[in-house]
């Protein structure tokens, strides 16, 4: 039952991902031509009412469900996998035009070929377990 | 009931993803998808090879409930919150798809010309499904996090690797989307 919580969330953020149309090739690929203001606009208004709600929740030391203070862990310090990583990624997404949230939702509306986009980016996390030690981070 | 019918406009999506994120937060945890790759390959026995994939992965397992929903809403969404399938990309958009080829661009969730059966099993199309992932898969866990990770929580707690991860995004995608993909198609 304590996970039924999180499958709500799932369920939610699936049907907005649809509905939203950012689960589309399309729409990232718009996005990257500066076509339309739809992807802006949702990442946008996303991270201002975030900050507004993690700065609410950093004033008033809002505690969680279990009744533990919440404490948000900063980002790792690591400029130089975030660039790269980032890039890498970037070319990722606009190629495949789905990021690791999109590709199980694309599954879940029937795009069967996402399984062999998710398989590969298995794959891709695998590669980076392994060659974690020899990159620059 | 026509309003959720309708493709949902960015002022109602992303205030609701913002929602989504804080909902996590205020359940103990936080928003972050590509970490479920990571999860699903210490599930899969990858701790025996890499010391990256070894870490307490039960205590994850919130998170795959999350991606077990986002299917199932991905199955709602589309098959019974929708009209039509139809994205309503820009009309330049849509010239420019066309000139690549593209038969009727934003007739669907996912051109089929890159996603359909019949494209898939081209070595090509299929290649450039399984190049995609791959750096998906690789760019995220190097990078440290994806969209949900960097771009909506990690900026929203005013991150500054999160900002220069994004700025990574941008670098990446414009490059596909601008010098990659003409070449492709």
């Amino acid at each position: 039952m304590k996970y039924l919580k999180f499958l709500s969330v799932g369920i939610f953020f699936g049907i907005l991902l649809v509905k939203s149309e950012a689960v589309s090739w399309f729409r990232i690929f718009e996005m990257f031509r500066f076509e339309s203001f739809h992807m802006y606009g949702i990442i946008g208004s996303a991270v201002v009412l975030g900050a507004i709600g993690i700065a609410l929740i950093k004033k008033f030391n809002i505690k969680d469900l279990s009744g533990t203070p919440i404490a948000i862990p900063d980002k790792a310090k690591n400029y130089t996998s975030a660039i790269i990583g980032g890039s890498i990624f970037g070319l990722g997404w606009a190629l495949a035009g789905a990021c690791p949230g999109p590709m199980y939702v694309l599954v879940g509306t029937g795009a069967m070929s996402m399984l062999i986009v998710i398989g590969a980016a298995l794959l891709g996390t695998f590669a980076y377990g392994l060659l974690r030690d020899k990159l620059p981070h | 009931m026509d309003f959720i019918l309708e493709p949902w406009p960015w002022y109602v999506s992303g205030p609701l993803f913002a929602l989504v994120m804080l909902s996590l937060i205020l359940f103990g945890k936080n928003f972050g998808m590509s970490s479920n790759l990571r999860t699903l390959c210490a599930i899969g026995g990858a701790g025996k090879v890499a010391s990256f994939f070894k870490f307490d992965f039960k205590a994850q397992k919130w998170n795959l409930v999350v991606v077990l929903g986002a299917v199932i809403g991905g199955y709602i969404g589309s098959h019974f919150l929708q009209n039509q399938p139809d994205i309503a990309i820009s009309a330049s958009t849509i010239e420019a798809l066309q000139q690549m080829g593209f038969q009727d661009p934003g007739a669907s969730i996912l051109p089929p010309e890159l996603f359909s059966l019949d494209a898939i099993s081209q070595p090509k199309t299929l290649m450039m499904l399984i190049i995609g992932g791959f750096l998906v898969g690789f760019g995220t866990r190097y990078a440290g996090g994806c969209t949900s990770g960097h771009a909506i929580s990690g900026l929203s707690n005013l991150q500054i690797p999160s900002l220069v991860a994004v700025i990574g995004f941008f670098i990446g995608g414009l490059l596909m989307t601008h010098f990659i993909l003409p070449l492709l198609f």
